[in-house]
């Protein structure tokens, strides 16, 4: 028996009918991934959508620690590190640094006396190319556990529901800790006064390919003056921007780099938990801030301090907040650069 | 014409079926990889953005390779028979399509330079900057590559619907010409 060369045609209606189940499905795997099934995935999209500034007032800045002015400066590297890491930025010698003091407020016009976390952007520049991006903040742990526990913070901080902080630290007990750390630490007067931590636990591969988890701080080099917030509002809501500019003007301000080695075991997943004070610590270089300039003209203005982007000899943990910040660092870029018109630079704006 | 070229090819090289077939699955991955990232705050956002900028720069050099194959070994012809409109669809989708091949990892590749951050594939490889850092252009590109991706995926859904258009309803030899196996032979052959 001899075949034809095409098999009979198949009821149209058929094949139409596969096709139509084929893309339909297609169409509807891509939706799935995009989210759109799942209103209940914490995006990018929704954890930027949780700050909320008074009226207009975020449009073109950051959506969170939105507050904040830039510096330039130096790493002063003193070669300790290599010990921990082949990063280029820990072997001896200076790098180029750029960062940004900021205060933990979705507000770009908080006064500086009413927020109590204050943090540090931070990106130093190696000659191979190489960048180091951290954000670190004042308080010695994080509020909260997981990115999710963080979303739910910044919704029940930002509602209008009085019990929904009460609400929010019973579901949390974790946040009891930095509720006793916000209500008793002592506040300072400057931000070269502040300690700045990384919080987040990353992994150092030295030059044997061992890893070590470890975090980071900067320990500021001029001796911390408490002073009541009631205190430092008498010096206006500018306050802190205007005495860091005045005393950068006169000299360098300097911060040494501590980096602090965990032990088996300590956990390295959950940044609201502290590792104990006698672990290794290793200072490896010294920050020198040597600039200051106003953010909206600064060059810190339209970088982000995207906590992932680390130059190789450092990587990312089973810390699950690095990811989650890198992403909704990006989607806030997104939606201020978008937005630069509605905060004009020196150059070309309104603003003295 | 010559007689050298009277017998006309009726199928894509082996070249051009590998590059065809081995494109498509980075494409939809690419595209996958793309919206999932998009959505997610969880770890696995690193890795996803992380494999989304190594296959982009994967897919423009097989792209730019893939488009000087199909200058130098052209095409099979469509069927003499195929109306005028399913012509000109079919040669507008295929520009689109390779203009979107090289278009959006240069688009992304640009937006990364605007936006300064660091342009790392592989692990380790540094790419430098194509474009300066500016806001206004970030915005530009990055709405461009978010809205180019879904209108991709559209075209690739039709691109789909076509060949199995081809394949099944029209059975007109359009389908076999990129399919991954050689059609059964053109001749007639015994049964069993």
């Amino acid at each position: 028996m001899l075949q034809p060369r095409r098999p009979p045609p198949r009821p149209t209606v058929g094949s139409l009918a596969l096709i139509a189940v084929l893309i339909g499905g297609g169409a509807a795997a891509f939706a799935y991934t995009a989210g759109w099934f799942s209103p209940q995935r914490l995006t990018p999209d929704r954890m930027v959508d949780a700050f909320k500034a008074p009226g207009d007032s975020a449009l073109g800045h950051r959506r969170n620690h939105a507050k904040g002015i830039c510096f330039t400066g130096v790493f002063e590297s003193n070669g300790a590190g290599a010990a921990l890491s082949q990063a280029q930025v820990f072997r001896r010698g200076q790098h180029p640094a750029l960062g940004r003091f900021n205060l933990g407020t979705p507000n770009p016009d908080a006064a500086d006396a009413t927020v109590r976390v204050r943090g540090m952007g931070l990106r130093i520049s190696t000659p191979d190319g190489q960048e180091w991006r951290t954000a670190m903040i004042d308080p010695p742990f994080f509020p909260v556990a997981t990115p999710q526990a963080f979303y739910e913070l910044v919704i029940a901080s930002g509602s209008k529901d009085r019990n929904a902080m009460k609400e929010f630290a019973a579901a949390h007990p974790e946040f009891a800790a930095f509720g006793a750390w916000a209500g008793s630490a002592p506040w300072t007067g400057s931000y070269a006064e502040d300690r700045y931590n990384s919080l987040n636990t990353f992994i150092f591969t030295d030059g044997s390919g061992a890893d070590h988890a470890v975090r980071w701080s900067l320990l500021p080099a001029a001796q911390a003056v408490p002073v009541s917030p009631e205190e430092l509002a008498k010096g206006g809501p500018d306050v802190l921007e205007q005495e860091i500019t005045a005393r950068v003007r006169r000299g360098p301000v300097r911060w040494i780099m501590v980096v602090t080695v965990a032990n088996p075991g300590d956990p390295t997943a959950d940044p609201s938990k502290a590792w104990p004070d006698d672990r290794c610590t290793v200072e490896v270089g010294t920050l020198i801030v040597q600039k200051i300039e106003a953010e909206a003209d600064g060059p810190c203005r339209d970088i982000t301090f995207d906590p992932a982007v680390l130059p190789p000899g450092i990587r990312t943990s089973d810390d699950p907040f690095p990811a989650a910040r890198s992403a909704a660092y990006a989607k806030s870029y997104d939606r201020r650069t978008a937005e630069a018109k509605d905060y004009p630079r020196f150059a070309t704006g309104a603003k003295p | 014409m010559s007689q050298a070229v009277s017998r006309v090819r009726q199928r894509f090289t082996l070249l051009q079926r590998l590059l065809h077939w081995l494109m498509a699955a980075c494409i939809l991955a690419m595209l996958f990889i793309g919206v999932g990232m998009e959505s997610t705050v969880l770890p696995k956002y690193l890795a996803l953005i992380s494999i989304h900028k190594s296959l982009g720069f994967v897919i423009l050099v097989l792209a730019l390779v893939r488009l000087a194959v199909r200058l130098r070994s052209g095409a099979p012809p469509l069927p003499a028979d195929l109306p005028a409109p399913m012509k000109l669809a079919a040669h507008l989708s295929h520009y689109a399509l390779y203009g979107l091949m090289i278009g959006m990892p240069l688009l992304g590749w640009a937006m990364l330079s605007a936006a300064a951050y660091p342009i790392v594939i592989f692990g380790s490889v540094y790419l430098p900057p194509i474009v300066p850092q500016s806001d206004n252009l970030h915005t530009l590109l990055w709405g461009a590559h978010f809205s180019l991706a879904f209108v991709f995926f559209g075209l690739i859904l039709m691109h789909v619907a076509a060949a199995l258009f081809h394949a099944l309803v029209r059975r007109d030899g359009v389908f076999e010409a990129m399919a991954p196996l050689p059609p059964p032979s053109s001749e007639v052959v015994p049964a069993e």
